[in-house]
């Protein structure tokens, strides 16, 4: 029961960070969204995100901080297994399926119907 | 004729002969829905894009300004106009097809009264026998040039104003029933170091103030000289701004109504338009629409439309340049025999 509310919190809190981000800071959507996933991938770095998803679950996973997280694991494990190289092979390893997915029903949805901007 | 610093009045009063307005849903379906000519129900009005949708707009209010005036594009010497897009594309596309000797301008949202202020000057000067001005805007185009996509579904804050789908066009002859143009104020820039373009009504407020005042001090008259005085679209944010300001240089605003278009067009409380109406098409259609017909009805004798710009554009404001802005008036009297 613990772990659903501290999702909820969690997550919540993460997207209460963006609100504020483009309330009070100013940014743009787009730089929101890539804050977040720096954020990520910093906490990934120093080693933190992969407890805060133990202790908040799918209030860490969801939230697009979890993308960053997502990259620079990739990069870090094979970064161990293959050296160096690994740091380029490796970013997409984790997220591959959500890039993918994210290129083929865009295309899908760009054959069915026209967009206008 | 020049008077004071930055005024014209023109002796031969131009006879506004002829106006139109077309509007797409959201204005349709606001309060003001049914003083417009012609209300689209569907905002892509039938064509493939949304750019040639502002462009039919605006070639739907000229034909029908032409048609309730009983003229041919061949009997008006100018057509002046302008519009939001870059290039002023959508009244150059117009205008290509209306025929009309052109005069392209570009004003932001304030090119109505530039237009139409420039309008009764060519015919004040005896430079021309007809004069049209008109000037669109889509909610759509705007948003996509100034904004986001429109699918990208982007967040607004509540300051953010909504930009007008809808034309508006008028005829000036030089005698005939129909209202007066009698005088016009040409604004100087204000820029106040906004650089927010999700708030662009705190932007023109002080631009709008510093016309209205500068309209009073040149024909040495008071605001209560007008039965109403509306600005173009300064919106719930930018109309508050405008009455602190006018409080702080002591100018007796309470003589007269003061109003805004953006603010009149939808009904705030039902439609999602954060502060209320912006764009080209907002001062054009309330003025041309709404406004004259209440003065045909007797309802106003004297009114100030003073329409206000932002005159950003999309690569200034991404390189944090602040917003300069811009505010044109012009008074409409009643004419003699209406």
């Amino acid at each position: 029961m613990m772990q659903f509310i501290w999702a909820f919190v969690i997550g919540g809190a993460i997207c209460v960070l963006g609100q504020l981000l483009i309330d009070v800071g100013k940014l743009t959507p787009a730089h929101t969204m890539s804050t977040l996933v720096v954020l990520g991938a910093i906490a990934d770095g120093i080693g933190i995100y992969d407890p805060f998803i133990k202790f908040a679950g799918a209030g860490a996973t969801v939230p697009i901080t979890s993308f960053g997280n997502a990259l620079v694991h990739g990069a870090l494990e094979e970064l161990q297994q293959d050296g160096y190289i690994g740091i380029i092979t490796g970013i997409f390893e984790v997220t591959s399926a959500g890039i993918s997915s994210a290129i083929i029903f865009s295309f899908l949805a760009a054959i069915l119907v026209r967009p206008k901007g | 004729m020049l008077k004071g610093h930055q005024s014209w009045t023109f002796a031969s009063k131009p006879v506004i002969a002829a106006t139109a307005t077309v509007v797409g849903p959201d204005e349709g379906l606001g309060p003001l829905g049914d003083e417009f000519d012609i209300v689209h129900g569907d905002a892509t009005l039938g064509q493939k894009t949304w750019e040639k949708a502002e462009k039919a707009l605006l070639e739907e209010a000229a034909q029908r300004t032409l048609d309730k005036a009983g003229l041919t594009g061949g009997q008006v010497q100018f057509y002046i106009g302008g519009d939001l897009m870059n290039q002023i594309i959508s009244n150059t596309f117009a205008a290509r097809t209306l025929n009309m000797p052109y005069i392209g301008i570009f004003g932001a949202c304030s090119t109505s009264m530039e237009g139409l202020a420039l309008a009764a000057q060519l015919m004040d000067a005896g430079a021309a026998h007809h004069v049209m001005c008109g000037t669109c805007s889509h909610n759509s185009t705007a948003e996509k040039q100034f904004r986001y996509p429109t699918e990208y579904g982007s967040q607004k804050p509540p300051t953010a104003q909504y930009t007008v789908t809808g034309a508006g066009a008028a005829l000036l002859a030089r005698e005939g029933a129909g209202p007066v143009v009698s005088a016009a104020t040409i604004g100087r820039i204000v820029d106040m170091g906004i650089k927010d373009p999700f708030n662009m009504g705190a932007a023109m407020a002080p631009a709008a103030v510093d016309t209205i005042t500068a309209h009073c001090r040149d024909l040495g008259i008071e605001p209560g000289h007008y039965d109403l005085i509306v600005t173009g679209d300064l919106g719930a944010v930018g109309y508050a701004i405008a009455h602190e300001l006018f409080a702080k240089h002591r100018f007796p605003i309470e003589q007269t109504v003061y109003d805004d278009c953006g603010l009149l067009i939808y009904d705030r409380e039902k439609q999602a338009v954060q502060a209320g109406g912006s764009g080209c098409g907002c001062s054009a259609t309330v003025t041309y629409g709404h406004l004259l017909k209440r003065m045909q009805r007797g309802e106003l004798r004297r009114i100030l439309v003073v329409a206000t710009g932002a005159l950003l554009s999309p690569l200034s404001f991404q390189q944090g340049e602040s917003i300069p802005c811009i505010a044109h008036a012009v008074a409409i009297e009643a004419g003699g025999e209406a």
